[in-house]
């Protein structure tokens, strides 16, 4: 049998399976000791029955939290967000200029881009206007799916502006992308040097195009926004240059009328991803799964309660936990069969605990928009159906 | 021996002091950025109106413009559309948020963020329509038709006259009714809630 002639009969094999597949009608299950399977091949792909989807809308879409496991996010599930839709780059005219107060104003291609000293470093990006807890029946991936990790590979941003002489004067630098709004957010030098990346790789190759290929900037631990996509220029200067993204956008009104900006830093949060609505459980063991995360380092400990807030008690942290990182917890927990609620709340390690709503409509007010990280949670009916717990926060 | 430790302390310190001063070696790659190769590309606009081009526009003629260019997603008169609303010029005396707000409102539906009660400085709007609009052809617009544009929802929100020509000279000098609002991000970590 040749090569050719083998390819063909698996794949006529796999056609004539597939529709009784589908059906789930062949009541003696496919025998898969039988009959050889696919042969390798270029590109793998997820199995058949798993179907993980972001859900889009005009402006961003969602990652779908409730089906993953464990911290890192499939390239094609991280979540987007972008303002003028995903430019196509050509790796080949692709250039980036630094200039503004610089000794040494410079223009780099993307190989000398990765031709600089490399760094890697697995983070969470988040969206600020991440809260989509309006109804009970809205799913992880709904209620937060703006929040996504990956493994970011690049040059650190310290190193570039050695080579360009940043001034000691430059306190601020633009980050602009190519996108067709010309994105462009100012970030404070000094509190984002330490570990701010030009990143180019993403889980382990080029970044996808939805998040900047081919280069973006990287903040760990601050708002998705201000980690500029198809990044094409950094001006160096001694000031904020109020973009339209850090004035009537991103920016907090409070409740004592003042308006906060640059609150780049995403507070600690915590999510409960299952059980979780669309989901009905049984009697019995549950294991109750989440993730936590803070854009101030490390999360130190999550606390479930079983019982709607009356008591506490923790959740057991998958290690390693990595700082502004997503940090996977599980709780095991025996439903009883009565109705009640789970909630999740996170600390981190500056002691910061992840607030009630009432908490943060109290200080911000009825109008903010962004860093909404209120504690959060599921109610269980009798009947085992699990909804969002919408009460929780209508404060 | 505490001297000495002293003295090696010292030492050590100062040697790191003098080491932290000197920047590492250059890696050296890239190419000189020229300003001919720097300035298309250099198109934001400061607060103090660094990068604002020569030019210049009025309301009159920016009102054609935007009916033109602009309404059919921020609504005739800037009330909004399928875009965000622009032009509102209420509340005047107090934010569009908050307790005093609130008392101002009364039973009346909520007013929407603007240029008028929210943004800050007048230049970023030069800087954002310039860059990005009309949605449907980003960075056409010329440098006469943003000023006009700028000029045309400043007056709209009546922050100026539907005289008062925009330019580089006098852009940068309007006041934003929202800009003393503003405050720097005061959240640090810890227990409080803010």
């Amino acid at each position: 049998m040749t090569r050719r002639t083998l390819l063909t009969t698996l794949s006529a094999a796999a056609l004539t399976v597939t529709p009784d597949l589908a059906r789930g009608q062949d009541a003696s299950p496919l025998d898969t000791t039988r009959r050889w399977g696919r042969l390798p091949n270029e590109l793998g792909a997820r199995s058949a029955a798993e179907r993980p989807k972001r859900t889009p809308s005009p402006t961003s879409s969602r990652t779908p939290l409730q089906d993953l496991h464990g911290t890192i996010t499939p390239s094609d599930l991280h979540y987007e967000r972008h303002h003028a839709g995903v430019p196509v780059v050509d790796p080949r005219a692709y250039r980036l200029v630094v200039h503004g107060m610089v000794d040494r104003p410079l223009m780099f291609t993307l190989d000398d881009l990765k031709r600089f000293p490399a760094a890697t470093r697995s983070c969470f990006l988040e969206c600020s206007g991440n809260f989509g807890g309006q109804r009970e029946d809205v799913s992880p991936q709904e209620l937060c799916g703006l929040t996504s990790q990956s493994e970011w590979t690049g040059v650190m941003l310290s190193t570039l502006f050695n080579d360009v002489r940043a001034q000691p004067r430059a306190t601020w630098f633009l980050a602009e992308g190519q996108d067709a709004a010309v994105m462009t957010r100012s970030i404070p030098l000094k509190d984002a040097i330490g570990e701010a990346m030009l990143a180019y790789a993403q889980n382990g190759e080029a970044l996808r195009p939805e998040q900047g290929y081919p280069v973006r900037l990287l903040l760990p631990g601050w708002e998705g926004n201000a980690n500029v996509k198809w990044l094409r220029r950094i001006e160096l200067g001694d000031q904020p240059f109020m973009t339209r993204e850090e004035t009537s956008k991103y920016t907090d009104p409070l409740a004592d009328g003042t308006v906060r900006q640059f609150s780049l830093v995403m507070d600690a949060r915590s999510v409960i991803t299952s059980p979780s609505y669309p989901q009905t459980i049984e009697k019995g063991f549950v294991e109750v799964r989440g993730i936590a995360w803070s854009g101030r380092g490390m999360i130190r400990r999550v606390d479930v309660s079983a019982d709607g807030g009356r008591t506490w008690k923790p959740a057991t942290l998958q290690q390693p936990v990595l700082p502004k990182a997503h940090t996977s917890f599980r709780y095991s927990w025996e439903w009883d069969g009565r109705p009640t609620e789970i909630l999740s709340r996170a600390v981190d390690e500056t002691g910061y605990r992840q607030p009630d709503m009432s908490a943060l409509r109290q200080v911000r007010g009825r109008r903010t928009r962004y860093h909404l990280n209120p504690v959060t949670g599921w109610t269980v009916a009798a009947d085992g159906r699990v909804r969002f717990a919408l009460q929780r926060v209508r404060a | 021996m505490t001297r000495l430790v002293a003295v090696v302390a010292a030492v050590f310190t100062v040697t790191l002091a003098s080491a932290a001063q000197s920047p590492p070696k250059p890696v050296g790659l890239g190419t000189p950025a020229t300003p001919e190769l720097i300035a298309p590309l250099d198109i934001d606009v400061r607060p103090d109106g660094a990068g604002l081009p020569a030019g210049s526009g009025t309301a009159h003629e920016g009102g054609s413009v935007y009916a033109q260019k602009c309404a059919a997603c921020h609504g005739a008169n800037g009330e909004g559309g399928t875009a965000d609303a622009l032009v509102g010029a209420e509340p005047k005396t107090v934010a569009p948020f908050g307790p005093d707000y609130e008392r101002w409102r009364g039973d009346r539906p909520d007013v929407p963020f603007t240029i008028g009660n929210y943004w800050p400085y007048a230049t970023t709007i030069f800087d954002y329509v310039r860059r990005a609009m009309p949605a449907n052809a980003p960075g056409s617009l010329t440098t006469d038709e943003a000023y006009a544009i700028v000029a045309w929802l400043l007056a709209k929100n009546e922050i100026i006259a539907e005289s008062d020509p925009m330019s580089r000279e006098t852009l940068p000098r309007v006041r934003m009714p929202a800009r003393s609002r503003f405050v720097p991000d005061n959240r640090k970590g810890g227990v409080e809630v803010k």
